[in-house]
């Protein structure tokens, strides 16, 4: 159906355009496709500890997805519990693996974590959500989203029925974040918002949303456990949940001018694969998913348009020098000696100072010694001293 | 031995003990109660939810002062008898039939001071030769505008019936010269119902930016090529020249911060295809919308302020991509060769290939043209900040902006829909954040935010009556006031709802506490009052 309207008035926009050179119809309907023009992205991990890794690798799986399809940093909130790229217990040390044979790294060298640690709270994350920040947090921090942004919000971490777990001592439950959701509905800081959930019981936390134009994505069902994928025997730990896994592996197939659409999206993951049921809701949300594109959401296609009028500004006010022809008379510039290499150079070895020898050399040499004399006894010591 | 022996308390013991028991009871009922209550209850200060829900049902009225003044020839003579005349001045500009709009215009809005948001109408005879034949109205730079028309033939010369005649084509100049319908329900898009507004209104708002109490400007030079081409731009004296007189003008609108750089091997992440016919590179429309991902990557923002950022960037293509040229949709080029996305910015792409040959010494020195340069991007940034595309109705003949890059009823029309949508913002923002006050019931409310939203009220209440009475500006000032209250109420820090209590867990805390210390004293309090039924039993039975 989309399809058809798209073709009539294109062809309009044609018949339009050889009485007035314009093509309005035509360029009006490929704004009116989606409504957004910029996308935004708020990626949680909600659990610490060396064997919660699969939960960073799975919020840093989408994040390096969303990037590659084009959302810039600036407009990704990135919030991970704990480090676990440099944990002591990784033996790749600044490496997040999300296939067995460490296929894939996904901690990649651009990561930006806008919250980290023990900042990734409940509150925290109200807070980034409804816009309520102290006046000193700094843009990356801030999710400035307007009435025309698209948003994608991923949890993943443990849950249940109707909660969320942060940080092993705090939980938010499903009310509050509809509430969250209603608030920025109210102050419309977002035109769409996809949520996506990978927890056990993940679909009770979009039960109780009822503000528009929301659509969910969830794990499992209530009552079901989200499995993880596969461990690493090197690693130590499973690497992946499988929705993400599954998720990361439909995404990397999509590029930039991809036309898939959110159906092609309900289907990743079957119960043959994912163990559990992944559920999605879509009756808060007024367009058809089919017709709603996956780059609406996880990419960041800009609409443009081409600027026909420009202003004659032909007299300057002030006349612009011409750099044409002048000579280079600057100085060539150095830089300023950072090292006093003279000094260094023609410097006396400095004398080293003596230092006893160290508790290493003496245990080894009281040890020869006592091996010594003890095999050839003690009258031996005469011929030493 | 093991018997249990009660104790017999002698009477004063047991009034004693009576006295006692009703004592604990009413202290506990009368001062614990109330104290536990007031401890527990969360702090919330007064709102005015009277005020708050009468700005639900807000009706906005607005109402544009017009002057309509006569020129000689227009009016018969009896008809000029029964105007009353305010003012008859002869003006001797109009004479001089050599004279063109422009003068005219300029020498008429000497005349008249026109306070913000008014329009003066100026009546010309029919065989006036000032405007071309076929134009009807000439709408100057100024706030005022040509009507031609012939108001003498009018039957019943009276004033009402000369103004009656007028209407229809003075209320066309003011659709034009000050807002519409169309105007005012696209600054209410978001409060309104989807499909009560125009396409070409609602593609308008979408790529303005929304009301805000600052934006920032970036304008970027990216040289992707510094080994041959050493590129100078002299920003600075351009900007004031073009640009700060806009942003001087729009300064009661909003604050502007200012600022430029300079991006070296910065490339735009599409290959541009070659076209022997054109002997050029060209960029297609369908990849302009990937060209600006892999560039914003690299645009810093200011840190400290989360004001809308524009970035305005000039692109001055490599010497092996030399010259490049945008193709819009039906493979024309584009006299302006740049582009721009609604609510980011604009891209213009700059060609130096003209400026040197084959065997110059490279790196070459090269001046880039400032005034070509900020014509496109003056006019991008008028599209950025509200300023629409009005295209002029049959018979209008617009003056264009020229270097001061607004007209003044534009910037009429660019406050009224301002007005009007920061009036509907702070209003839905009171009234939701009262409506989320009022449901969740263990917010606390501060002082300053009861401050913030009673001043948020006023100003809003002085904003609809400054509209109603016609005074443009003090009513945007209000409006601003009114807005950047109430987004300091809403988004307070300290608005965060302590978390969620079901009822059942309530009550799991309160019972284990309250449940051994009310059970004793509710018991003891039967215990006496079964006693003293006892007693007066007694007693009755005794009288009788």
């Amino acid at each position: 159906m989309p399809n058809i309207i798209a073709v009539v008035c294109a062809s309009y926009g044609l018949a339009q355009s050889v009485c007035d050179g314009e093509d309005l119809p035509a360029r009006a309907e490929r704004f009116f496709r989606s409504d957004h023009t910029n996308n935004w992205a708020v990626l949680v991990c909600t659990s610490r500890f060396w064997f919660n890794y699969r939960h960073v690798a799975n919020t840093l799986s989408v994040y390096r997805s969303v990037k590659r399809l084009g959302i810039p940093d600036s407009h990704i909130v990135l919030m991970l519990a704990d480090d676990m790229a440099c944990n002591h217990r990784n033996p790749k040390p600044a490496t997040v693996f999300s296939h067995k044979n460490m296929e894939l790294n996904v901690y990649g060298d651009d990561v930006e974590v806008d919250y980290r640690g023990y900042e990734v709270t409940v509150e925290n994350f109200l807070r980034v959500l409804t816009g309520r920040l102290p006046p000193s947090t700094p843009r990356s921090k801030r999710l400035l989203s307007d009435d025309h942004s698209n948003i994608l919000i991923y949890l993943t971490g443990h849950g249940g029925n109707g909660f969320l777990k942060f940080q092993d001592s705090e939980e938010i439950s499903n009310v509050e974040l509809a509430d969250a959701f209603e608030q920025m509905w109210q102050k419309r800081r977002y035109n769409e918002l996809l949520f996506i959930i990978d927890t056990c019981q993940g679909a009770s936390m979009y039960e109780r949303f009822y503000s528009p134009n929301l659509m969910a994505l969830a794990s499992s069902q209530v009552g079901e456990d989200s499995l993880s994928h596969q461990p690493d025997l090197a690693i130590g730990v499973h690497l992946m949940d499988r929705y993400t896994f599954y998720l990361l592996e439909f995404l990397e197939d999509i590029h930039p001018a991809s036309q898939a659409n959110m159906n092609d999206l309900f289907k990743v993951c079957p119960k043959s694969q994912c163990v559990s049921t992944p559920g999605h809701r879509t009756d808060l949300f007024q367009r058809d998913p089919g017709s709603v594109l996956i780059t609406d959401f996880f990419g960041s296609v800009r609409k443009v348009e081409i600027t026909m009028e420009t202003i004659n500004l032909t007299v300057p006010g002030i006349p612009l020098e011409r750099f044409g022809g002048e000579p280079h008379t600057e100085t060539a510039l150095a830089y300023v000696d950072q090292l006093p290499v003279a000094q260094i150079i023609h410097q006396k070895p400095k004398q080293k100072d003596w230092h006893p020898p160290d508790g290493f050399i003496l245990g080894l040499w009281t040890l020869i010694l006592l091996v010594f004399f003890r095999t050839y006894g003690i009258k031996h010591l005469k011929h030493i001293f | 031995i093991g018997m249990k022996v009660r104790p017999v308390l002698s009477d004063p013991e047991k009034q004693r003990g009576r006295s006692a028991a009703v004592a604990i009871a009413a202290l506990v009922i009368a001062a614990g109660i109330p104290l536990w209550w007031k401890t527990t209850e969360t702090y919330r200060a007064w709102l005015p939810a009277a005020r708050i829900s009468e700005l639900e049902a807000l009706q906005l009225e607005l109402r544009v002062e017009v002057e309509v003044v006569f020129a000689r020839g227009t009016l018969s003579p009896e008809q000029q008898k029964k105007v009353p005349a305010s003012r008859i001045t002869y003006e001797s500009c109009c004479k001089s039939k050599s004279l063109c709009l422009v003068e005219a215009d300029h020498a008429l809005h000497t005349l008249t001071e026109t306070s913000c948001g008014s329009v003066v109408i100026y009546i010309i005879p029919e065989a006036s030769a000032l405007l071309p034949q076929d134009m009807r109205v000439y709408v100057g730079r100024s706030r005022t505008a040509l009507l031609r028309s012939q108001v003498a033939s009018v039957v019943g010369a009276g004033l009402p019936e000369v103004l009656a005649a007028l209407d229809p084509q003075m209320e066309q100049v003011l659709q034009t010269m000050s807002f519409n319908h169309q105007d005012v329900t696209a600054a209410l898009t978001d409060r309104l119902r989807p499909g009560l507004s125009t396409r070409d209104s609602l593609a308008d708002s979408m790529r303005a930016f929304k009301s805000s109490p600052g934006y920032e400007i970036t304008f970027s030079l990216l040289n992707p090529d510094p080994k041959h081409h050493q590129l100078h731009w002299d920003v600075e004296a351009a900007l004031d020249a073009y640009i700060y007189p806009l942003l001087h003008k729009m300064a009661p609108v909003a604050n502007f911060s200012v600022d430029s750089q300079i991006l070296y091997y910065a490339v735009l992440g599409v290959n541009p295809r070659y076209d022997a016919s054109a002997s050029a590179y060209t960029l297609s429309a369908d990849s302009l919308a990937h060209v600006i991902n892999p560039v914003e990557a690299r645009l810093g923002s200011n840190a400290a302020s989360s004001n809308p950022v524009l970035n305005f960037l000039l692109y001055v293509p490599d010497s092996l991509h030399s010259p490049l040229i945008i193709r819009n949709d039906q493979k024309q080029e584009v006299a302006s060769n740049a582009f721009h996305s609604p609510r980011w910015g604009g891209i213009m792409v700059y060609n130096v290939d003209g400026a040197y040959g084959n065997d110059t010494q490279f790196p070459v020195d090269i001046a880039i043209d400032m005034s070509r340069v900020m014509g496109v991007f003056l006019s991008q940034l008028r599209l950025m900040l509200g300023f629409q595309q009005t295209g002029a109705p049959p018979g209008f003949v617009l003056e264009a902006a020229g270097r001061e890059g607004v007209a003044e009823w534009e910037l009429d029309r660019l406050l009224w829909s301002r007005s009007v949508e920061n009036v509907a913002t702070a209003s839905a923002s009171i009234t939701s954040l009262a409506q989320l006050l009022d449901q969740i019931a263990n917010i606390v409310i501060n002082d300053n935010i009861a401050q913030q939203v009673a001043s948020a009220v006023t100003a809003l209440q002085a904003a609809v009556a400054e509209l109603e009475a016609g005074n443009l500006a003090l009513a945007l000032e209000h409006s601003r006031e009114a807005i950047s209250a109430s987004e300091r109420a809403f988004f307070d820090p300290s608005l965060l709802h302590l978390l969620y209590f079901p009822d059942d867990q309530k009550f799991a805390i309160y019972i284990p506490l309250f449940l051994p210390m009310c059970v004793p004293i509710l018991l003891s309090l039967l215990k006496i009052f079964r006693e003293v039924q006892q007693h007066r039993a007694e007693k009755r039975a005794k009288r009788d």
